[in-house]
């Protein structure tokens, strides 16, 4: 399962958790599967149209992607940050 | 205390409530629930006021509505906000929704929702699961009405206002600032501009059928006909069935203007409303015009219009009151109340006559709701 960072911004749906496993082989898949499992999260860093959100970053590792068709395997890591977005 | 008015607070930062006593002189801060995040609009259910909803996002995250059944004691997010259809022509997403409406008296459970970029959605489950209105969303001149634009104040282009007749659920009203006024009498699937004689001072053609700006849209309880719209360029009524605002702004005094973004009609007159007028003078400072903030009350369908300034500060007062951050109780004698961009809660528990700050300190504030 691929190893998720939650950002302080998302704890609410994660019970508190930071670090969380999901499967999928895309982006967008792992984040379907976190939805099933914290229901609205996706929502909150996609939008309708599959966009990834102004102000909310993706990184599978150090490689940033802002496409959710990217492909992910087990062993890689995404992170997800809330980027810096003024007062 | 025994609270006897409770108004709710949406800020750039979270929710407040603000209870007070049965004689609206004291008052007690409540909150923060959702700090930081940035609540457009705040709304109790007249059909049921233990329900509350809440128009919800943050800098980071995607826009969602947070509920609650039990007068907002605990709350839970819809299971499905506001949202364009994925792979709709235009790409649109919601960046927020700005104004939240309970339906109509017949239809329980039923809401309506206001959102950026410009676009109408209605919820049948009390707000749980939300659906595109496509009688506008998808309407053939749509993206005509409302042009694609980033910016724009605040956080571009919106549906700034619902308005329902009380006497039938298919008549509404959305307040706009790029089509002004559109009216629907099939619920929403069919609609049309209704801006005669409103100007636009920023277009080549002063008085055209859209492009309007309409701050704010309300009708007299007393009288759904008679329909009062503070507009980007003017404080106008209209009594249906006609179609032809007259500005009844052009009777403030010409230092003040007619500018602004609220306005406010008497719960039992229809000939008595209110405003809290806005400097629009050169760059459009919309704050209060000369710093000495001043609500002005009209007493007879806006023919004439008197100064209500008795409490507020006399000089260097630079008052910022948004679209949504101005309401009435109802009572009798009607309270009317404000929240300023500088986190302060006005009060006036005498119809204006006299003023008095209830809260400060508080974040930029957007919406002022009196709770059923």
């Amino acid at each position: 399962m691929t190893q998720v960072l939650i950002p302080s911004q998302l704890t609410s749906y994660t019970d508190g958790a930071t670090r969380v496993a999901a499967n999928g082989t895309t982006v967008g898949a792992v984040l379907d599967d976190l939805d099933r499992r914290f229901p609205g999260l996706k929502f909150r860093v996609v939008d309708e149209q599959d966009r990834v959100r102004r102000h909310m970053r993706l990184f599978i590792g150090q490689a940033e992607t802002r496409d959710v068709t990217t492909a992910i395997g087990p062993a890689d890591e995404l992170l997800i940050f809330g980027a810096l977005s003024g007062g | 205390m025994t609270t006897a008015v409770r108004l709710l607070i949406g800020t750039r930062k979270g929710v407040w409530f603000l209870d007070g006593d049965e004689g609206r002189a004291d008052w007690r801060v409540e909150g923060p629930l959702f700090l930081g995040h940035i609540i457009n609009h705040l709304v109790a259910d007249p059909r049921d006021p233990k329900v509350l909803m809440a128009a919800s996002s943050t800098g980071h995250l995607g826009p969602t509505i947070q509920r609650s059944t039990d007068g907002g004691k605990t709350w839970s997010e819809a299971s499905r906000p506001p949202a364009f259809e994925p792979g709709e022509p235009h790409g649109r997403s919601v960046h927020h929704t700005f104004w939240i409406e309970p339906g109509h008296p017949s239809e329980p459970g039923v809401w309506w929702a206001g959102a950026s970029p410009p676009s109408l959605f209605r919820s049948a489950d009390n707000g749980d699961t939300w659906a595109s209105v496509k009688g506008l969303n998808e309407h053939p001149k749509a993206m005509d009405w409302f042009p694609p634009m980033d910016g724009g104040t605040p956080d571009g282009p919106m549906i700034a206002g619902i308005v329902i007749d009380p006497r039938d659920a298919r008549h509404m009203y959305l307040a706009t600032p790029m089509a002004g006024v559109l009216e629907t009498t099939d619920q929403g699937q069919s609609w049309a501009p209704l801006n005669q004689n409103v100007r636009c001072d920023y277009l080549p053609d002063p008085y055209p059928e859209i492009g309007q700006d309409t701050h704010q849209l309300a009708f007299s309880p007393t009288n759904p006909d008679r329909l009062w719209q503070q507009n980007h360029c003017g404080i106008y009524r209209l009594d249906r069935p006609a179609e032809r605002w007259d500005r009844v702004g052009d009777a403030m005094p010409r230092e003040v203007g007619d500018i602004g973004f609220s306005i406010i009609p008497h719960p039992r007159c229809d000939q008595t409303a209110w405003v809290f007028p806005m400097d629009g003078t050169e760059v459009w400072p919309r704050v209060s015009p000369g710093g000495r903030p001043a609500a002005y009350r009209t007493r007879d369908g806006g023919a004439t219009w008197e100064r209500q300034d008795n409490g507020f500060p006399r000089e260097q007062g630079w008052f910022t009151v948004k679209r949504q951050a101005m309401c009435g109780d109802g009572r009798d004698p009607m309270g009317l109340y404000l929240g300023t961009t500088s986190g302060e809660v006005w009060a006036s528990a005498d119809e204006g006559e006299s003023w008095r700050q209830i809260a400060a300190h508080l974040p930029e504030i957007y919406s002022v709701v009196v709770a059923p």
